[in-house]
């Protein structure tokens, strides 16, 4: 596979069409498990034809503007991921820029659930804050095991140092605080407590309508895009045997945001201020572990 | 510098400076803080026109965390929760004011009136890696200080703002089991 070249910020429109139908194939897949292939259609059906419900003096601005930028984020974060051998922007710094946008979903969740100016919603939106305040410093630091490795912060150099080896094989231990990671800033299955019923919904409670299908597709979107990154960054990005790279690409990110969720359901719902404890006594020193593991390998 | 990075400097310019007058125009302590994360997340973009991509989305990665983390200081620390109600930005409204106007013009007039030096040297090929070598070589010992007493800062709000510590949590003997209402998530 050879070098990656940037198309430019004119293919965006190309970049969206792709996540959104890598996502549509997902969620599809996803229903399919479950027995019922049609049911992310249903919902998105349902909620177009929505209502739109509003509470008293609700901030509109905050609160819908996070729930629109739930999907601009995920498009944001693909436009770093090479596809095969293009990528949006070659970005030197493509790492952080995806680390930075993760953290952009911070104010996303939070805002969601301030703008309804509900106690529910804003009880889940804290929820989602402390989460974040743990499982954040791992995953930082989970990332920069595989920029470690390859000396580089551009995602290019992150695939071609995997040519030999997938970074997975021998940094097991910062793809799984990654893939914690990810399901922790969807806000799904063990992480779900930002929106789990207890709180009769969370920071969604008073969404409806076009608002709570931009946030509950835009969680999706961000599983493909959190999952498209871990396959750069860990699973070898487009290489493979026969398929071209995009293909490669594409594939192993439906897999892997499948079995994200897949995983996700069978696992119970962590308290949220449980799971602080685990984050920073558990997840932040196994990354640590294995960054120490990676710089001394990469020293000898 | 083209047009186009003339013109994306302005707006980022424009949206800096008026996000940042909006922190003390609006009524909410959730607007406000927002308004600037995005004046500072405006910075940080305008530092990719110069090249410092990463200092520049550190920026913006560091600051929208700080408003988030502010957002929870906010609402967990102001008594009888005003954080939650409208309410004003300013407390006070002419000396601050004053004070305002009197530090811009004292710092726009230096900053337009002093002899500016002419560059000597170039700017080095990757700003990053220079910025991490000065840093890591001929300014570690400022930064290990100052680590350690941001540190130190932390671990002090931490033990005046929390409600319950250790005394309360294992009472006299530190190395009995603690009493707490929920226990962690390690088992303890």
């Amino acid at each position: 596979m050879g070098e990656v070249t940037a198309v430019g910020t004119g293919w965006v429109p190309l970049a969206a069409a792709v996540l959104l139908a890598t996502t549509a194939v997902t969620a599809t897949a996803d229903g399919a498990l479950l027995g019922r292939p049609d049911r992310p259609w249903a919902e998105a059906a349902r909620l177009l034809r929505q209502q739109r419900r509003t509470t008293l003096a609700a901030d509109t601005l905050l609160g819908r503007g996070a729930v629109l930028l739930a999907p601009v984020v995920a498009l944001l974060m693909v436009a770093v991921v090479p596809l095969g051998t293009w990528t949006v922007a070659d970005l030197g710094v493509g790492v952080v820029w995806f680390n930075a946008l993760d953290v952009v979903l911070w104010a996303v969740f939070w805002l969601a659930g301030w703008g309804a100016n509900s106690a529910l919603a804003l009880v889940g939106a804290y929820r989602f804050l402390a989460q974040a305040l743990a499982y954040e410093l791992p995953l930082m630091f989970a990332l920069a095991a595989p920029a470690v490795a390859a000396q580089s912060l551009r995602l290019g150099d992150v695939v071609a140092a995997q040519q030999g080896l997938w970074f997975v094989v021998w940094m097991p231990a910062a793809f799984a605080v990654y893939c914690t990671g990810v399901l922790g800033f969807t806000a799904r299955g063990p992480f779900a407590a930002p929106v789990s019923a207890d709180v009769a919904g969370g920071l969604a409670a008073e969404l409806s309508g076009v608002d709570r299908l931009l946030l509950a597709g835009g969680r999706w979107l961000l599983l493909v895009a959190g999952a498209a990154f871990g396959v750069t960054a860990f699973l070898g990005g487009g290489g493979g045997p026969l398929l071209p790279g995009w293909l490669w690409v594409l594939v192993k990110t439906v897999l892997l945001s499948l079995v994200l969720a897949a995983v996700a359901r069978r696992l119970p719902l962590w308290r949220a201020d449980r799971f602080t404890e685990v984050g920073w006594l558990v997840l932040l020193p196994v990354a640590l572990l294995q960054l120490l593991v990676v710089a001394v390998v990469e020293v000898l | 510098m083209s047009v186009l990075s003339g013109i994306v400097f302005w707006v980022l310019g424009a949206l800096a400076v008026g996000t940042g007058v909006a922190v003390f125009r609006v009524d909410s302590m959730a607007r406000a803080s927002y308004a600037l994360a995005v004046s500072f997340a405006a910075v940080g973009l305008a530092l990719l026109l110069v090249d410092l991509e990463f200092v520049g989305v550190v920026t913006v990665l560091m600051m929208t965390m700080e408003m988030a983390v502010m957002a929870v200081f906010m609402v967990m620390f102001m008594g009888m929760n005003p954080a939650l109600m409208p309410m004003s930005m300013t407390h006070g409204t002419r000396t601050p004011a004053v004070l305002a106007v009197g530090c811009f013009l004292l710092l726009g007039s230096g900053s337009v009136l002093v002899p500016w030096p002419t560059r000597e040297g170039s700017p080095a090929a990757d700003p990053t890696a220079s910025l991490g070598l000065a840093l890591m070589e001929s300014k570690m010992l400022v930064m290990l200080t100052v680590s350690a007493v941001l540190f130190a800062t932390v671990v002090a709000a931490l033990c005046l703002a929390a409600a319950r510590t250790r005394y309360d949590r294992f009472g006299d003997d530190l190395r009995s089991r603690p009493v707490d209402p929920i226990r962690g998530g390690v088992g303890r």
